[in-house]
């Protein structure tokens, strides 16, 4: 049985920069948010596709990297101190009633909240399958895309195929367990930690691993059980025997279950209003680079733009009947108190 | 301005009329070339927009970046005409270069 369910006023789907926003936004309006998202960390594409890449078009900010934005941001919504759940991918979403929203996550969370907001950009990172003929029948029993338990790698000859930092570390991680490993990486040259591949060439050569050059072009095997694959490398074609094969090939966006929620969707995209940013079904809301609404631009500052007028709609969802006024942080002293500035 | 040629995994050619200063990618996504993906936007962020480049223009197309080969670690089937097409930008020079579509970015 999963545990209680988190009950709560908005929850955010996506950590990326417009989800980190809608916090401070919402949190302005007195509105608790909890944020899930499939990363271990907050920041979205710009904490996994570019943290160290710069960005140029952030207002006020001439120059700002993805890390050092999110960085940014984590502070600004710091005094509404929302609640994140990492390592998690909702699954369900729920209509209960008006504003009575139930969300699912594959960790079993539940959350019950009043509204939902959709800012999942592309959808959620997943890890990379190499387009091999006949992969997805040893997916699961051979093939692993990440390694949940190492106890289950004890004894087993494992290939592990690339060169960014979880497959040294995994490398380094499951040598003492298995009973061969293998690494497999298209060139000498590594983008991993220095350190690690350090440690990963002692081993080489020590012969507690094999280390080689090439590309994995076949696999082979029968029922859902790997005996081995073929690699090309400079020299030519040749086999590695293995049962087990754990590729990292770094992670893609998948639009994932949004698709099954039953909010209308256009090409992979959420279509929204320009007023509220409202989806097919009122109090779910879409905002950054998964909605879609005439003349839209996939940009931060528009998603930044977006999630303060969703919140206007939010604050009436959460409390109907009440009087929204409009105030600057500048000048207002109760959203000065909120930010813990006076 | 530079003609460029892309060529699908199933020999179909786009020949596309490209500006120079652009990239090859954003002269694939501009005119809708299936098999380009460019999941990152052009960031060289992602190897999405993985091509080949025909043996007779390699030289002129140059050498790839550090950035550039690290990011070609997450394409699949990479070989030495391997390119991100975000990283090659048109000029005159090009002008009738030629890229072959990998079957499937990943």
């Amino acid at each position: 049985m999963s545990a209680e369910a988190i009950t709560t006023d908005a929850v955010i789907i996506g950590g990326g920069p417009c989800g980190l926003f809608a916090v401070f936004e919402l949190g302005l309006l007195d509105i608790q948010c909890h944020v899930i998202d499939i990363l271990d960390r907050p920041g979205g594409q710009c904490a996994e596709l570019y943290p160290e890449k710069p960005i140029y078009d952030i207002p006020g900010l001439p120059v700002v990297t993805g890390q050092e934005l999110t960085d940014k941001l984590l502070e600004q919504i710091s005094p509404f101190n929302p609640t994140f759940h990492y390592n998690q991918m909702v699954t369900e979403l729920t209509k209960r009633g008006d504003n009575d929203f139930v969300v699912k996550t594959d960790s079993d969370v539940e959350f019950h909240a009043k509204v939902v907001i959709i800012a999942a950009g592309g959808g959620s990172f997943q890890p990379k399958k190499p387009p091999m003929p006949g992969i997805d029948s040893f997916e699961g029993t051979s093939v692993f895309y990440s390694v949940k338990k190492m106890e289950d790698f004890r004894g087993k000859d494992i290939l592990i195929v690339g060169g960014g930092d979880s497959a040294l570390d995994w490398t380094l991680n499951l040598q003492p367990l298995a009973n061969s490993l293998t690494l497999l990486h298209r060139r000498p040259d590594f983008r991993a930690a220095p350190d690690s591949v350090n440690k990963m060439r002692e081993l080489a050569d020590k012969g507690a691993i094999d280390f080689k050059i090439g590309q994995v072009t076949a696999l082979h095997g029968d029922g859902g059980v790997l005996t081995g694959v073929t690699a090309k490398g400079k020299e030519g074609e040749f086999d590695i025997s293995c049962n087990t094969l754990l590729p990292f090939f770094g992670l893609t966006m998948k639009l994932g279950p949004v698709a099954d929620w039953g909010i209308n969707l256009n090409e992979n995209l959420i279509p929204v209003d320009t007023e509220k940013f409202e989806t097919s079904i009122p109090g779910v809301f879409a905002i950054g680079d998964i909605n879609h609404y005439p003349g839209k631009l996939k940009l931060i500052l528009s998603g930044f733009h977006e999630a303060a007028l969703m919140s206007q709609q939010a604050f009436r969802y959460i409390n109907p009947g009440e009087r929204l006024t409009f105030q600057y942080t500048t000048s207002s002293s109760s959203l000065q108190k909120k930010l813990g500035v006076v | 301005m530079a003609k460029i040629n892309f060529i699908e995994f199933d020999g179909k050619t786009h020949e596309i009329d490209a500006t120079n200063g652009m990239t090859v990618m954003e002269a694939a996504i501009k005119n809708m070339v299936p098999g380009i993906d460019a999941d990152c936007g052009g960031a060289c962020a992602c190897a999405t927009c993985h091509v080949y480049v025909e043996p007779d223009w390699l030289e002129k197309v140059g050498e790839r970046s550090e950035m550039e080969e690290d990011m070609l670690d997450f394409a699949f089937d990479v070989q030495d005409s391997s390119r991100l097409s975000c990283q090659i930008r048109v000029s005159d020079e090009l002008d009738g270069l030629t890229v072959k579509i990998p079957e499937k970015q990943f």
